[in-house]
């Protein structure tokens, strides 16, 4: 009887089924007990109030009002914008300098081809914490103190405290130039829908990159000077010991920043580089033979086909980096695992809930982005007849 | 005018082609010189070479400073370049953290016996691979009691393990259990039973949609949690735990896009030659997964022996833990340089070993079933 049960397929694909759930939820039962147990110890219970009473740190970098009497809540928030300030640049400097080194590495001239894949190599086959923490040491050691920073054009100053930007000050009326940009984006949208039907109805041809351009740049130009010039910029000073005023970019976030950026680029290079490989040679030849300029044959033709090659892998690596950012805790700056899975869990000793929050956040983060990736597999995916 | 000489057809000498065509000339004039962005590119390329190389070699070689000083401002008294003294004072802490030194030889004994136990199952044409495959299955037992002691050896407690030791311990532990269980949760994946494939993606997605970091916080402050009171089990092997369970998930999704990427007639060849589900696995399936996912499962390896640099948070004496603890004496202070170039030099031959070796075995089972 029960061999038989063993034998037909269905049958003993549910009794493995039933086994397995068994096993995991006496494991989960013992895991559970064990943990109401220890915590009964310890006379704690599970209680995240605790994120609605000050924290008592101070937190360098913060986008929002924060400070040492705000809530551990705020700080998780300060955290997260923290996070989110290095994922986006990172992301954004990472995708530039892998299109760059990727089409590079293609070269026909040896020598570029050559030194780009040093670069390629040397970034990729380096643990990311360890470049993390000698751009640190480069900035911290070798930049001199405020008081002898180095400066740019009496403008920026670099200093082993800090890089100080001038910070634009915005008035009022500076709102008219926003107005003015979104004008031109919405114009130049039409414009690209305009000239597309036009070229499909006679064929006439306009010069669509270079009116777009010129609009986008141009007309918050114009509205920049028509309502005044709101906006001057505010340069950081040297006051007593330290400097004032400006953006300040610590060296914590300009190393993690950068180190992230080169190690996902050489990631990104070696994606576009398969990427542009993997259209067949064929393709190439064919938009030669009717006739298309290398350029629009790289435009038209190539960049088309390679992208559905390059974007899913490039979106894993972004999301790579942003995972890759919470090593920020090394160098001491202060994303989220550094807030909430750091200072606050040591200060509260909440271990539990400190690090359900933690794991909360990036898993929402990745499920959202492995979300759309799948959308846009789908929608990419080659539609054969 | 000169005489012109005639030729009947085939009488003429064959003479050489130009030099400008061939050999070194033509290498550089259809490489470096073709066309005038070719050549602007070219001499900037030099340029950069000019300005990055001399200055690094000085740094790293000629004006540096090997020995014979006591501190950092006596290192930069003598010269300008690096001061490797500080990684040559600790170059034993680097290799073996405070494994004690009387019992070094078991570590060295290890590792050597890692490549012997290792070149069989890398390499197929190893003289006596069939013996020596024996060796291999039995190194790991062999491995615990040389660097843990026990069976006669004087046993050492695993918080003196430390420097590339670690790394590599951690490492090498890692990619041999995580590959197992990766291929097991990637058939759960692809399997039908609801509850399972469930269960893997469950698994899969969690561990990677979460950094590494994060698990290695939950190894060190709440794994004593789950466990019942008084366990309290070493630190390195909570970490390994975690390392494993971490690379498992993303070994998983590696070999899920070989599985996808295999027919569906192999599953129905396999089910109608009257193979049971293992059978059919493993000498149909797998063989040909593996195979195709060959170059990401080298990739994530690499990751993951990059990835056990971040255990040095969680305090862990891996070489970054050994560099904290150079920096933090006064009289080194500010050479993190010198230490952390040390350590990405360490660890890029053995990460771009293991991506050359990839190369080759992407090459040697390229049996030209795939489009070129």
């Amino acid at each position: 009887m029960l061999k038989d049960l063993w034998r037909e397929k269905k049958s003993r694909q549910v009794i493995i089924q039933i086994v397995v759930i068994i096993i995991l939820l006496s494991l989960l039962g013992f895991f559970v007990r064990n943990t109401l147990f220890n915590l009964g110890l310890l006379g704690r219970d599970v209680d995240y109030g605790f994120l609605f009473t000050p924290s008592n740190y101070d937190i360098n970098q913060h986008l929002v009002d924060y400070t040492s009497r705000s809530t551990h809540l705020t700080a998780t928030i300060v955290g997260i914008i923290n996070t989110g300030i290095v994922a986006i640049c990172g992301i954004f400097l990472a995708t530039v300098i892998g299109f760059v080194a990727g089409v590079a590495r293609l070269s026909s001239n040896f020598l570029v081809s050559r030194i780009v894949y040093c670069f390629v190599e040397f970034s990729r086959n380096v643990p990311i914490l360890l470049w993390i923490l000698l751009w640190h040491g480069v900035f911290i050691h070798s930049l001199p103190h405020p008081k002898q920073a180095v400066s740019i054009g009496e403008q920026i100053f670099l200093s082993n405290r800090g890089f100080y930007l001038p910070r634009p000050i915005l008035e009022a009326e500076f709102w008219w130039v926003f107005i003015a940009l979104a004008v031109a984006i919405v114009g130049a949208v039409i414009f690209i829908r305009f000239a597309k039907e036009k070229q499909e109805l006679t064929g006439q041809r306009y010069p669509v990159y270079w009116i777009n351009t010129s609009l986008v740049i141009l007309l918050p130009l114009i509205a920049f000077w028509i309502v005044g010039s709101p906006a001057s910029l505010e340069y950081a000073a040297f006051k007593g010991f330290n400097f004032t005023g400006g953006i300040v970019l610590t060296p914590e976030l300009v190393a993690l920043t950068l180190a992230l950026s080169v190690y996902t680029g050489a990631f990104i290079a070696e994606i576009v580089r398969s990427g542009i490989l993997a259209v067949s040679h064929g393709q190439t030849e064919a938009a030669y033979a009717l006739g298309l300029k290398p350029n629009w044959t790289m435009r038209l033709v190539i960049l088309p086909q390679a992208l559905r090659v390059i974007v899913p892998p490039m979106i894993s690596q972004y999301l790579n980096l942003t995972k890759n950012s919470s090593l920020a805790i090394a160098v001491g700056y202060m994303d989220i695992v550094a807030t909430i899975g750091g200072i606050s869990l040591n200060q509260t000793g909440r271990a539990l809930e400190c690090m359900s929050i933690v794991l909360t956040i990036y898993l929402c983060l990745s499920l959202l982005i492995s979300a759309f990736m799948n959308w846009y597999n789908k929608k990419i995916s080659l539609v054969e007849r | 005018m000169a005489q012109e000489k005639s030729y009947s057809p085939g009488t003429h000498a064959d003479l050489p082609p130009p030099v400008t065509q061939v050999g070194f000339l033509g290498w550089i004039r259809k490489n470096l010189l073709s066309s005038p962005t070719n050549i602007a590119l070219s001499a900037l390329s030099v340029y950069f070479l000019y300005l990055i190389i001399p200055p690094m070699l000085n740094w790293a070689f000629f004006d540096a400073i090997f020995t014979g000083a006591g501190h950092r401002n006596e290192c930069r008294e003598i010269g300008s370049g690096a001061c490797w003294v500080v990684v040559t004072l600790r170059f034993d802490q680097f290799m073996y953290g405070f494994y004690p030194e009387a019992l070094r030889w078991r570590v060295n004994l290890a590792f050597v016996l890692m490549f012997v136990a290792l070149a069989p199952v890398l390499y197929d044409r190893t003289p006596g691979r069939k013996y020596l495959l024996w060796f291999s299955l039995f190194y790991p037992v062999l491995a615990f009691f040389l660097l843990w002691g026990g069976l006669g050896f004087e046993p050492v407690e695993s918080a003196k393990f430390g420097g590339f030791l670690l790394t590599v311990l951690i490492g090498m532990t890692g990619i041999v259990i995580s590959l197992p269980l990766g291929i097991a949760l990637s058939l759960g994946r692809h399997s039908s039973m609801p509850i399972i494939r469930s269960l893997s993606v469950c698994y899969i997605e969690f561990f990677r949609g979460v950094p590494l970091i994060t698990l290695l916080f939950v190894a060190s402050t709440l794994l004593n949690f789950f466990m019942p009171p008084g366990t309290n089990f070493d630190l390195l092997l909570r970490v390994i735990i975690m390392v494993i369970l971490f690379s498992a998930a993303y070994i998983a999704e590696v070999i899920r896009g070989g599985l996808a990427a295999i027919p569906k007639g192999q599953f129905e060849a396999a089910d109608a030659l009257g193979l049971t589900y293992p059978k059919a696995m493993r000498l149909i399936i797998l063989p040909q997964a593996l195979k195709i996912s060959i170059p990401g499962i080298v990739n994530t390896f690499i990751g993951l022996y990059k990835d056990t640099t971040l255990v040095v948070i969680v305090g862990l004496l891996d070489p970054l833990g050994i560099s904290r603890a150079s920096l933090a004496d006064s009289k080194w202070q500010g050479l993190s340089t010198e230490l952390y170039i040390f350590i990405a030099v360490g660890f890029f031959i053995s990460c771009f070993a293991m991506s050359r070796y990839s190369l080759y075995l992407e090459r040697k089972l390229d049996t030209g079933h795939r489009e070129k």
